[in-house]
C-alpha cells in the first residue's frame, strides 16, 4: 500500500521521498508532509487510543490544536511521548509508536472500559473508589496510574541541549497568516524593527490552505513571495517553527522556537529548541482562529475531522482523508470544503446543513438536517443522518468534515486577565476588555474572519502601532481576494446525543456536562475540574466553547454569561527541558570555587556544595575507610598542634566612612563606637523584629574603615540589609560599603602551634603581647604581600585568620602547608570546622535559625540598652523574655555509646513524651573525638538554670530515645584559655 | 517586568530583588513614648493594595541601589521608580 489517498499538487515536494515507521511498519511521504498527512495518505486513518476508553481515534486537526493523533516519537533516550502527528514534521527514518494502549493499537484490551462507561462519567474516580479507605493507596490508585496517562516516557536522561535567548523589537507579530504577513510587510517597508512569529515550519497560515487567489497569485503563492521579501529586509526576522507560549508583563513574551525538532537529531553544536525572551515596543497578535467541531453520537471515530481539516490535508498536504466523504455544517464555510474536494476529485456523499436555506449545489447533494449517529469500529463507515422531514439516511462515507464554526485565537489577549466579549455574529468570542499593554489583534483572532479582513486588518492594526512609536507607513495595495460574510446559525450539538464527544483527549462527552449540571457545579470554572474539560494537553481548544453552550443553555443563561474559563500560557505544551535551557546537572546553577580550590582537589578533598560554593569537606588520607576517621583525625590534628581550614566564603564587607562606626552601631545589636582601631569584636545582627538575623565578626583597620565577616549562607542577605539601611533609614550617613568577598583569600589558621607558624610568614611581630586575643592589622606576608591578620576563633584553639588578595590564595595556602610542615600542619574541612565549634558551643546557622533571639543564643545581654539598633526596640517584647526561653545548652549522652541526634527533642526524664511537654531540641550534634561520645548543642527551657538536670532526648520519626545530660554548650576550654594563649 | 532604573534606564526586573512596602523606611523613632507600639506596628502591620503601591526593589544584580517603585498590583503597571535615598531624605530622614 503506498499513498492510496496521496492527490496532486499542493505543497509537498513529490520528488522528496521520505521513510518512515508506524507501530512498526514501513510507510513513505514527502518532504513537507506531517506525520498525520503522510499516514492519512498511505490510508492510515487510526492513530491513537483515548484517555479513558480507550476509544480508537484518528486526526481531528491538521493543527496544534490537536486533542487525538499524539504518539510516541522517536526511540532511545529521545523517545518522546505525546507527541501531535499533526505538528511532526516528516523526516526521514522518523519512527512514531502509538500510545494508551495495551495489546496493538487495533486490538486493546483496555477497549473493555468503553464497555462500563456507565460506570466511568465525570466524577466517576470521586465516586467509585471511596471504600474501604485503606484500598486507595495500595489498589485503586496503582491501577488508575497504570491505566493512565497517554504515553511513556523514556527514563532516560535527554541527550540534546536546549538554549535561552533574549530578543528585542519594535513590533512582534504572532502568526504568519494573511494578517501577520501584511503586517510584517507594512512594518517591514516602514524600517521597524520586526519580529515574525509562527508556529508552524511554512509561513502562511490559511493561505496555504485554501484555494482562492491574492491578485493573480495563489493564497500559497503569495506567501511565498511574501516571505521571501521579509527576508532580504534586514529588519524583520523570520522565526518560523517559533510558537509564541505567552504574553507576560511590559511587552515580554515567551516563545519557543523549535530548531531541530523536524531532524532525526539535532545538528552539531545546535540546540533542539530555544525558549526565547522577547522584549517588544509593540505586538500584533494575529493568531488566526480555530474550527469547532459539533458534538453527535460517535463523533470520534477516525476519520471525522474538522472541514478546514480535510482542506489543509487536500489543498497544502495533497491528501485526501478518504474516497467518500461527507460534510455536517451549520455554515457557509463547511460548503467551501465539499466543493475544494470535489473540485478534486474526491466524492461528496453529502453536505448535511441544519440550515433549512443552506446554499445549494449542482456538483454534490445538501441535505437539510443532522448527522446522528456514526457507525465503524476502527474508522467511519456510515453516517447515519436525520433529514429535516424527519427521515433518516444512511450515508456511506470514510471521512466526516465538522464546521460548527470558527474560535477566534483570543488566549494572548487573555494572558493578562483580559476576559474575551461575545460576538453574535460570528457566534464566539473575541479579544474585548483590556489587551496586555501594547497589544492590537488583527485578522482572524480578531473576529475579521475573512482574508480580505485579515489583510486590511493587519496592516491597520500596525500602522496604528507604528504611528505611536513614531514610524511612517507608507500605503500600499493590497490584493483583491476572498471576502465572503460569515453566514452561521449557532449550532453545538444534536438533540438526544449523549455520547457525542466534546473533549475527545479527556474523553468528555454531552451526557458528562449534562451531569455535572445535574449534581450542582454551576460555574464553568467547577464543570471545568470536575469533568476535566479542556485539561488535556490540548487545552480545550476544541471542546471548550461546545461545554459552555450546552451549560448556557441547561443553566439558562446566554454563553456570555456562563464567561469562558482563564487562559493561561504556555499556548500549546512546552517541554520542561527548554524551560530549563542549559540549567540542569552540574549547570543547575553556577559553581563557585575557593582559591585553595585546585590545591585542595590534588590533596582529593572530599567536597560539599554550601550555596553555590563548593567547600572542601574533609581530607582523605591513606588507610582512612569512612568519613569519621578522617575528620576525627583533622580535629584532633588541629587542637593538638595546628590546622589550616579555607574560610574565603565567610562573607566580606568593608565599611568605610566618617559614619562608619555609627553605621555598625546601628546594625549590630552590640555596641562598636567604642572599637578601638586594631581590635575585631564579634557581632550580633537582629532583624527588626528581634529575631537574631546573623552574626559575624567586624574589625576596625582605621578609624573610619571596619571588615565585618557574615555566614556563609546569609553574605548576600546581610549585604542587601545593610544597604537598605544605609539607603533608606540612615541615607546622609557618611559610609560606603562594598562587598569583598571574592576579593580576598581568607585561611583560618588554628592550633597551639598557630603563631609559631604564621610568625614564618607574617612579617610583623605576632607575639601575644604585640598581636593579643581579638587584634586586627593590615600588614604584610612573605616579605611584602599585602594581607590582613585577624586574631579570632572558631575553633576555641589559640587562632587566626589570614587574608590576601585573592590571586594570591593559592600561594599562600601552598606556603602555609609548606612552612607549617614542622608543625605537622593539617588542612581541614567544613566536617572538623563543624565539629570544633560544636565542642566550642559556638552557634552557627542551626542556631540562627529564624527562631531563636540573642537571649535564646545566651547572649541578651550583649543587646545594648544605650542605643538604638536594628531589632533592638522588638526584643524587649513580653513574649520573647519569659522566665522559660529557649536558652542554648549542651547535650551529652549518659551511656557514651548512645547517638544525640540533631532534631531530636528534649522531655523530662519523667515527664510524658509529647508534644505538649517539650522542653526544647537538639539543634547541632557531632562525634566529639575529644571527648570520645558524641554531643549536642540546642535550647532547652531556662536551660540556664537545668545545668546537670537528666532529660530524655526523642525523635518518634526516627525511633531515637536517648537519656541525657544537659550541659554547658562549651565542651572544651569553658574558660578561654587557649584562645588567649 | 521591566524596571526604568532612575540612572541606568531600562532593566529587567530578573536584576531585582523584591522587599515590599516602602512603608518600611519611615522607621520609628526609638525614643519615643509609644516607641514599643510604633515599631510593632512598623514591623507587622501592611497594607495590600489592590492597586497602586510604592515597593521597595534592591537592583542586586546591578548597581546594588535600593529603589521605590510605583507598581500597580493588579495590572503590574509601574508609574514611578524613585531612588529610595532621594525618597528616605524627602521624608526627613538622615543619620
Amino acid at each position: 500500500m503506498s499513498q492510496v489517498n496521496r492527490l496532486s499538487g499542493g505543497q509537498i515536494d513529490t520528488g522528496q521521498t521520505l521513510q518512515f515507521k508506524f507501530d512498526g511498519k514501513s510507510f513513505t511521504g514527502h518532504t513537507g508532509d506531517t506525520l498525520a498527512s503522510a499516514l492519512l495518505a498511505n490510508g492510515v486513518r487510526l492513530m491513537g487510543r483515548s484517555f479513558k476508553y480507550h476509544r480508537p481515534r484518528g486526526a481531528l486537526t491538521a493543527g496544534s490544536e490537536e486533542p487525538n493523533a499524539l504518539v510516541e516519537l522517536r526511540s532511545g533516550a529521545r523517545q518522546e511521548p505525546n507527541t501531535r502527528a499533526t505538528t511532526t514534521e516528516l523526516f526521514d527514518g522518523l519512527l512514531a509508536n502509538s500510545q494508551n494502549k495495551l495489546g496493538s493499537l487495533k486490538f486493546d484490551l483496555l477497549s473493555i472500559n468503553d464497555r462500563f462507561s456507565n460506570f466511568l462519567s465525570a466524577g466517576f474516580y470521586y465516586k467509585t473508589f471511596m471504600w474501604p479507605a485503606a484500598f486507595w493507596e495500595k489498589v485503586y490508585e496503582p491501577i488508575i496510574r497504570n491505566a493512565a496517562g497517554l504515553g511513556s516516557l523514556s527514563l532516560q536522561d535527554d541527550p540534546d541541549v536546549y538554549d535561552k535567548g533574549f530578543l528585542h523589537c519594535d513590533l512582534l507579530i504572532i502568526g504568519a497568516g494573511p494578517a501577520g504577513l501584511a503586517a510584517a510587510l507594512t512594518a517591514g517597508r516602514a524600517g521597524a524593527d520586526v519580529i515574525l512569529a509562527d508556529e508552524d515550519f511554512r509561513m502562511g497560515g490559511r493561505l496555504n490552505s485554501e484555494t482562492f487567489a491574492l491578485g493573480d497569485h495563489s493564497g500559497a503563492d503569495w506567501a511565498d513571495a511574501t516571505v521571501a521579501e521579509l527576508a532580504a529586509l534586514p529588519n524583520v526576522r523570520l522565526m518560523a517553527r517559533t510558537t509564541v507560549i505567552g504574553a507576560f508583563d511590559h511587552g515580554i513574551y515567551g516563545a519557543v522556537e523549535r530548531v531541530s525538532d523536524h531532524l532525526p537529531t539535532p545538528e552539531a553544536n545546535k540546540p533542539r529548541q530555544i525558549l526565547w525572551r522577547i522584549y517588544t515596543k509593540r505586538t500584533v497578535l494575529a493568531a488566526g482562529a480555530i474550527e469547532r467541531p459539533i458534538a453527535f453520537e460517535n463523533n470520534d471515530r477516525p476519520g471525522i475531522m474538522l472541514g478546514s481539516a480535510l482542506r489543509t490535508y487536500a489543498n497544502r498536504f495533497a491528501v485526501a482523508a478518504d474516497k467518500r466523504v461527507a460534510i455536517f455544517t451549520n455554515n457557509d464555510d463547511g460548503h467551501r470544503t465539499a466543493a475544494d474536494l470535489h473540485a478534486r476529485g474526491v466524492k461528496i456523499a453529502a453536505v448535511v446543513d441544519v440550515r433549512p436555506d443552506a446554499p445549494r449545489s449542482t456538483d454534490y447533494e445538501v441535505l437539510h438536517g443532522e448527522v446522528v449517529n456514526t457507525k465503524g469500529r476502527l474508522g467511519l463507515t456510515f453516517a447515519e443522518v436525520r433529514l429535516g422531514d424527519g427521515s433518516t439516511r444512511t450515508l456511506e462515507c470514510g471521512a466526516l468534515g465538522m464546521s460548527g464554526g470558527w474560535n477566534p485565537n483570543v488566549h494572548m489577549t487573555c494572558h493578562q486577565r483580559g476576559r474575551p466579549t461575545w460576538n453574535n455574529d460570528i457566534a464566539a468570542f473575541v479579544p474585548g476588555g483590556e489587551l496586555p499593554p501594547g497589544m492590537s489583534v488583527a485578522g482572524a483572532a480578531n473576529g475579521d474572519l475573512s482574508t480580505a479582513g485579515a489583510l486590511t486588518g493587519g496592516v491597520a492594526a500596525t500602522t496604528a502601532a507604528l504611528k505611536e512609536l513614531g514610524f511612517k507607513t507608507k500605503k500600499h495595495t493590497l490584493p483583491q481576494t476572498e471576502d465572503a460574510p460569515v453566514n452561521l446559525t449557532p449550532y453545538w450539538y444534536v438533540e438526544g446525543c449523549k455520547r457525542a464527544w466534546l473533549d475527545q483527549q479527556n474523553d468528555v462527552t454531552v451526557k458528562d456536562v449534562q451531569l455535572s449540571h445535574q449534581e450542582g457545579f454551576r460555574s464553568v470554572e467547577h464543570l471545568k475540574r470536575y469533568t476535566t474539560l479542556g485539561m488535556a494537553t490540548d487545552q480545550g481548544k476544541t471542546s471548550n466553547m461546545g461545554g459552555l453552550a450546552i451549560m448556557a443553555e441547561l443553566a439558562g443563561k446566554t454563553i456570555p454569561e456562563v464567561g469562558t474559563t482563564i487562559f493561561r500560557p504556555p499556548y500549546t505544551p512546552t517541554a520542561i527541558g527548554v524551560l530549563a535551557g542549559r540549567h540542569t546537572g552540574q549547570d543547575f546553577h553556577p559553581k563557585r570555587l575557593t582559591p585553595s580550590h585546585k590545591w585542595a582537589t590534588e590533596q582529593g578533598a572530599v567536597f560539599v556544595e554550601v550555596g553555590n560554593w563548593l567547600r572542601a569537606q574533609w581530607f582523605p588520607r591513606a588507610g582512612e575507610t569512612t568519613w569519621r576517621q578522617s575528620v576525627d583525625r583533622e580535629v584532633l590534628a588541629t587542637r593538638k598542634s595546628v590546622g589550616v581550614c579555607d574560610v574565603t566564603t565567610l562573607g566580606k564587607i568593608d565599611v568605610q566612612g566618617a559614619d562608619a562606626a555609627a553605621f555598625l552601631n546601628k546594625v549590630y545589636c552590640n555596641g562598636f563606637a567604642k572599637l578601638a582601631v586594631g581590635k575585631t569584636r564579634y557581632g550580633l545582627m537582629l532583624r527588626e523584629d528581634g529575631i537574631a538575623m546573623d552574626d559575624g565578626t567586624a574589625g576596625r583597620l582605621a578609624e573610619d574603615h571596619f571588615v565585618v565577616t557574615t555566614t556563609t549562607a546569609n553574605a548576600l542577605p546581610v549585604y542587601r540589609h545593610m544597604e537598605f539601611v544605609r539607603q533608606c533609614l540612615f541615607p546622609d550617613m557618611d559610609v560606603q560599603l562594598i562587598s569583598t568577598t571574592e576579593a580576598w583569600a581568607q585561611y583560618a589558621v588554628a592550633g597551639p602551634n598557630s603563631r609559631k607558624l604564621l610568625e614564618k610568614i607574617v612579617d610583623q611581630d605576632i607575639s601575644n603581647d604585640a598581636f593579643p586575643f581579638m587584634a586586627c592589622m593590615n600588614t604584610t606576608v612573605c616579605g611584602g604581600l599585602r594581607a590582613r591578620l585577624f586574631r579570632i576563633s572558631f575553633s576555641g584553639e589559640l587562632a587566626y585568620e589570614i587574608a590576601v588578595p585573592t590571586a594570591y590564595g593559592d600561594a599562600l595556602m601552598r606556603k602555609i602547608i609548606e612552612a607549617g610542615a614542622e608543625f605537622d600542619v593539617t588542612p581541614y574541612g567544613t566536617e572538623a570546622l563543624g565539629v570544633m565549634r560544636i565542642e566550642k558551643g559556638h552557634a552557627a546557622g542551626n542556631e540562627l535559625n529564624g527562631t531563636t533571639t540573642a537571649l535564646n543564643l545566651g547572649m541578651g545581654r550583649m543587646v545594648s540598652k544605650a542605643k538604638d539598633s536594628i531589632g533592638s526596640k522588638l526584643s524587649e517584647r513580653e513574649g520573647l523574655n519569659t522566665a522559660d526561653a529557649l536558652a542554648q545548652v549542651g547535650i551529652k549522652p549518659i551511656d557514651p555509646n548512645d547517638p544525640v541526634p540533631a532534631g531530636a527533642h528534649l522531655m523530662k526524664a519523667d515527664g510524658p513524651v509529647d508534644a505538649a511537654h517539650d522542653q526544647g531540641y537538639a539543634t547541632s550534634a557531632c562525634f566529639s573525638p575529644n571527648l570520645g561520645h558524641a554531643i549536642a548543642i540546642g535550647f532547652l527551657k531556662d536551660g540556664a538554670n537545668r545545668m546537670g538536670e537528666k532529660m530524655r532526648l526523642v525523635s518518634p520519626l526516627t525511633g531515637v530515645d536517648v537519656n541525657v545530660e544537659i550541659v554547658s554548650a562549651h565542651f572544651i576550654d569553658p574558660e578561654g584559655e587557649r584562645l588567649r594563649a | 517586568m521591566i524596571i526604568e532604573h532612575p540612572l541606568l534606564g531600562p532593566r529587567d526586573s530578573a536584576e531585582f530583588t523584591y522587599m515590599g512596602d516602602a512603608r518600611l523606611i519611615d522607621r520609628p523613632d526609638a525614643s519615643s513614648e509609644t516607641a514599643a507600639r510604633d515599631f510593632y506596628e512598623y514591623g507587622y502591620l501592611r497594607e495590600n493594595p489592590a492597586g497602586w503601591h510604592d515597593e521597595l526593589w534592591f537592583h542586586e544584580a546591578g548597581d546594588r541601589s535600593w529603589l521605590v517603585v510605583t507598581r500597580n498590583t493588579l495590572t503590574h503597571e509601574i508609574s514611578k521608580v524613585e531612588m529610595a535615598r532621594d525618597v528616605a531624605r524627602s521624608r526627613g530622614r538622615s543619620k
